[in-house]
């Protein structure tokens, strides 16, 4: 038989093959794209609600007549402390212990089962961290519910993150920096405090700062460890808040006036959305911008 | 004379060098004081992730202890009926939350797994550049959105698009809750799965392209297999992240303790339980403890969905 003169061209089968190509690549694309949609939509229409409500005012002022009016101050003021507390305290632990894995451990049982206690630490549930800082913080330490007890329980349930962006952090500065300094006669902390932590302070800043807009959304852990629905500060003054004290937080906010509050107008549980989404995305841009700027001025 | 002044300097030299050899003597000494202090802080710090997870089974476990000696556990397992404040007759039966939550956990992994997947192929093997790092910021920003904001969207946004799009009458039920659960995890299957893919070396997918496959037939006939279990765990790490997750659920899925006979009914999950209940429940209370051992029972359940999926990852290093 003299064979087809398409035997180089295109066959039967090549073709069947470059469709499938272009559907799987069609089909992967729509599956991404999925995922960008609902995040365009959901801010976008969020904001557009919000609208009308949004001014420096709604940041400023208290909410009053039973939480129908007025703005966020002392629920935004309340996020801020809580944040603010559970990072002085999750940040050092938390750097100190990505040191720990990441410069001193040897690859030993103690290592593994630290690991597996991260991981298992981010996948403790926040209702169960709930239950703990209740338990621990409340109860046990006498801390009462407090401004305190809730950001420990926000700083554990964060320091997982913050050891794992560390981590990766410190693993990304070169072996030889670390071999150089040992070299001239360094110790193991002056390698780490004279290059390695320089080295790569951004990126353990970059996860510190995730840690900031992941705490600030959170809401199941400081429900019963510190947030209160209502609680009456003076307005302007970023201190009226104390340790001791309970606090408002705007994602606690957020639900009591979407679930607990009759007869709220439209606008506002969406402008209280807004600022909440506005602080952890603001937060999140920041240290994506951070990441993108320090990868491209890196120096090895 | 000048011998003599030499003499007179002499002394306070050396008294002077003898001073400042005691002083960088002194300073080593507190160097290294110091440095074993810091190397402790570091040491403990290290192990405290281990005494923090022991923490929280043991703080939670004491406030929930009181019960355990009383707790009928058939039926705390096994019986739908929970009336944990009736005054009459005290149930504490959790399988509606049991099913509750493993029925929103279920109808999100079939939505986001396929997805989640799907995107970390196409993020890992067919865009590069700059299409490829605005999705991976995209996918960021989604797992930023606040639980509680999901919970609002799911009430404001959902609940009518259900209503109108499925002709039910309430739109704050298990379809809801599974929308919202699924977009939540997607973000840590895809990172973890992206994860995965490259881990798989490059030379596999040299050799395939180097045989004349496509990149799906590479995609599917050599990463697939290769990543197998790094693509198991990310579908397990999202399963861990999805039953866990509480404010979501506890405001989109319609708060009834119901076994659901379609995706359209509410139901209540064990998160939502605690979340809500918690706070009216009374220090020390039967109905307090309940909740805590509810806690415990949730605690273990990530607890092995997660070291299993450090084991499926860790299976594929060796």
């Amino acid at each position: 038989m003299i064979p087809s003169p398409a035997k180089f061209g295109e066959t039967q089968a090549v073709r069947r093959r470059r469709r499938e190509e272009r559907v799987a690549r069609a089909a992967f694309g729509v599956m991404a794209l999925v995922l960008v949609v609902p995040l365009v939509l959901i801010v976008s229409h969020l904001v557009a609600q919000a609208f009308p409500l949004l001014s420096w005012d709604f940041l400023t002022t208290n909410p009053v007549a039973g939480m129908r009016k007025g703005g966020v101050w002392s629920a935004l003021l309340g996020t801020i402390w809580l944040v603010g507390v559970s990072l002085a305290v999750a940040a050092p632990i938390g750097v100190l212990a990505a040191v720990y894995l990441n410069e001193y451990a040897g690859d030993t049982w103690l290592t593994r089962i630290i690991h597996l206690a991260v991981v298992n630490l981010a996948g403790v549930p926040s209702i169960v961290h709930a239950l703990f800082g209740l338990g621990a913080f409340v109860i046990f330490a006498h801390l009462g519910r407090s401004i305190l007890a809730a950001s420990l329980t926000l700083a554990i349930m964060t320091l997982p993150v913050i050891i794992a962006s560390t981590k990766e952090a410190l693993a990304s500065v070169p072996n030889s920096f670390r071999e150089a300094c040992w070299n001239v006669g360094a110790t193991r902390w002056q390698t780490i405090r004279g290059i390695v932590l320089p080295n790569s302070i951004s990126g353990i800043l970059t996860g510190v700062i995730l840690q900031v807009s992941r705490a600030a959304g959170e809401t199941a852990p400081i429900m019963f460890t510190g947030a209160v629905f209502y609680k009456k500060i003076e307005a302007g003054n970023p201190f009226a808040y104390g340790l001791k004290d309970q606090c408002m937080a705007l994602s606690m906010h957020l639900y009591t006036v979407t679930t607990q509050v009759p007869d709220v107008p439209h606008a506002l549980p969406y402008a209280i959305a807004v600022v909440l989404l506005g602080t952890t995305l603001l937060v999140n841009a920041t240290s994506i911008a951070l990441r993108v700027y320090l990868r491209s001025r890196k120096k090895w | 004379m000048e011998l003599g002044i030499a003499q007179a300097q002499a002394k306070p030299v050396d008294e002077r060098l003898n001073l400042a050899r005691a002083a960088v003597l002194q300073r080593r000494r507190w160097g290294a004081v110091s440095e074993v202090v810091i190397e402790g802080a570091i040491r403990f710090c290290g192990v405290s992730a281990i005494l923090f997870v022991f923490g929280i089974f043991f703080f939670v476990f004491r406030e929930g202890a009181g019960i355990l000696g009383r707790l009928d556990f058939a039926q705390f397992l096994f019986s739908p009926a929970w009336y944990p404040t009736s005054e009459s007759n005290v149930r504490y039966g959790v399988l509606a939350l049991i099913v509750g939550s493993l029925s929103v956990t279920t109808l999100a992994m079939v939505m986001a797994v396929p997805l989640g997947l799907g995107a970390a192929v196409f993020v890992s093997e067919f865009c590069g550049g700059r299409a490829r790092e605005t999705l991976k910021v995209v996918i960021e920003l989604l797992a930023a959105i606040p639980s509680v904001v999901w919970g609002f969207i799911g009430i404001s946004v959902m609940n009518p698009l259900i209503q109108r799009v499925f002709g039910v009458p309430v739109g704050l039920n298990v379809l809801n809750g599974a929308l919202l659960l699924a977009l939540m995890s997607v973000p840590i299957i895809v990172s973890i799965g992206e994860d995965a893919l490259k881990a798989v070396p490059d030379s596999f997918r040299e050799a395939a392209l180097a045989l004349g496959a496509t990149r799906w037939e590479t995609v599917h006939r050599v990463l697939f297999p290769a990543a197998k279990n790094g693509l198991l765990a990310a579908v397990l790490l999202g399963v861990g992240r999805a039953i866990g997750e509480t404010m979501a659920v506890l405001m989109a899925t319609g708060h009834a303790i119901n076994i659901p006979k379609s995706i359209f009914d509410p139901v209540r999950t064990l998160t939502a339980t605690i979340a809500a209940e918690l706070g009216e429940a009374s220090a020390g209370s039967p109905h307090y403890q309940v909740l805590f051992v509810i806690g415990i029972l949730l605690f273990s359940i990530t607890f092995v969905v997660n070291v299993t999926a450090d084991i499926v990852v860790k299976g594929v290093r060796k």
